[in-house]
């Protein structure tokens, strides 16, 4: 049960400027100005990025995360390439990686990989989807102020990019050995490398914060 | 202070109790709890885990002829050796490095917070930064052995499979990664503005 005492005044709280920030890495107070279309604002003192404003529109997120997720699902579905050696053939897929890792007694590793490989960008684009469609509406619903924590956790264990560089190191230490053809999970799967951070730029999140209407009675 | 959450900014409600965010409800923090004792032990016990990860072998690759296991940096010299030197230069840095740069970083940031610097505090919070950013990097070599091992099983021509150093490579990576999701980068700059930071 939570004391009125602890909660803060809503009411004073409430007179507080939406426009006063504190830097989430020096704590500094300051004050962010209006943005134009493409302006940023960086901290003060330590320089860190306090808020953006997106110079394309607010549905360019959204179509680039239904891309991306569409290149994802088939980055996962289909071989991501075709090796040859002495007339035998291997192929795998992102999950086929992980999975060959518990075969072989590496549990945790395969867990691993499963997590930062797959589960967290797919976890990632999912909620990103289900965010922006509710930030369509006016006021956003609180449930999409949680749904931003989670996807700001998961996009630290999205690391799609390294994985993207493990297998273009692996191929060229195995291509030495054997002809390597890249197939269309390749393709894809490059595709997906690139639309995440097209989406991460395009995304204005402290716009959406300021826009969720949290329950007004404290939990 | 700000939610943690929501980014409200609030008055708290005592200096050992701040309460909760009248907005979204979280537990109103000063500073990330116990940010400096979390953030050691979880660079020692990375620090524990390099060495396994570096003396025991990563991958094992077995031919006709034999068995070969190969640390990080025998992976690393067979690259050179091979003549993909570029390859070899990437997974020095990505598996090498970058775990090396990570931990001084960090123990470097924890003193300087402890003694109560006030100086560079701005090159630090930019450290801070390359840290957290760069983390996930040296993950590198996971993804390249996994890789390696499922494509590579081609019995009995020639099979790989990963060594033991791979877990403890990997502990390194994500405690390294916790580690500097734990440090509240904010106490850089409590020296400066002379607040005590609060733990706990």
């Amino acid at each position: 049960m939570v004391n009125s005492a602890q909660v803060g005044d809503w009411a004073l709280n409430a007179r507080m400027p939406l426009d006063l920030a504190a830097c989430p890495d020096c704590d500094l107070l300051q004050r962010i100005p209006r943005l134009g279309p493409g302006d940023r604002a960086a901290c003060a003192r330590c320089g860190r990025g306090l808020a953006k404003r997106p110079s394309g529109s607010k549905d360019r997120s959204l179509a680039l995360t239904i891309a991306a997720l569409i290149a994802f699902t088939v980055a996962n579905a289909v071989p991501l390439m075709v090796l040859k050696v002495a007339g035998r053939f291997a192929s795998t897929t992102i999950v086929g990686g992980a999975y060959e890792m518990w075969e072989q007694g590496q549990r945790v590793i395969s867990v691993l990989v499963g997590f930062c490989a797959v589960f967290a960008p797919a976890g990632y684009l999912s909620l990103m989807l289900v965010l922006l469609l509710a930030a369509r509406r006016s006021p956003v619903p609180d449930w999409a102020g949680e749904l931003l924590r989670w996807v700001s956790h998961l996009q630290v264990w999205s690391m799609l990019e390294v994985v993207m560089l493990g297998i273009l190191v692996a191929l060229i230490k195995i291509a030495q050995l054997a002809t390597v053809d890249p197939g269309i999970g390749m393709y894809a799967f490059g595709a997906t490398v690139l639309l995440i951070p097209a989406i991460m730029v395009s995304f204005d999140a402290r716009g959406l914060w300021l826009r969720v209407k949290w329950s007004a009675a404290p939990r | 202070m700000s939610c943690e959450s929501c980014h409200l900014l609030s008055r708290p409600a005592s200096a050992e109790e701040p309460g909760f965010c009248a907005r979204c409800g979280e537990k109103l923090e000063f500073r990330r709890r116990a940010s400096i004792e979390t953030t050691w032990a979880l660079v020692i016990a990375a620090a524990v885990c390099y060495i396994p990860a570096n003396v025991l072998p990563v991958l094992d690759t077995t031919t006709p002829t034999g068995s070969e296991p190969d640390t990080i940096m025998g992976g690393v010299i067979f690259l050179y050796t091979s003549g993909s030197w570029p390859l070899a230069l990437v997974v020095l840095i990505a598996s090498v490095m970058i775990p090396l740069g990570k931990l001084a970083s960090l123990a470097y940031l924890l003193i300087t917070i402890q003694t109560g610097s006030v100086k560079n505090s701005e090159e630090r919070t930019r450290l801070y930064r390359m840290v957290v950013f760069i983390g996930r990097w040296s993950m590198l070599d996971v993804f390249v052995d996994t890789f390696t091992v499922a494509l590579v099983q081609l019995q009995p021509l020639m099979s790989v499979a990963p060594g033991r150093g791979v877990l403890f490579f990997a502990a390194v990576v994500v405690l390294t990664m916790l580690a500097a999701e734990s440090l509240d980068p904010r106490l850089i700059w409590d020296s400066t503005t002379k607040r005590e930071p609060i733990h706990g």
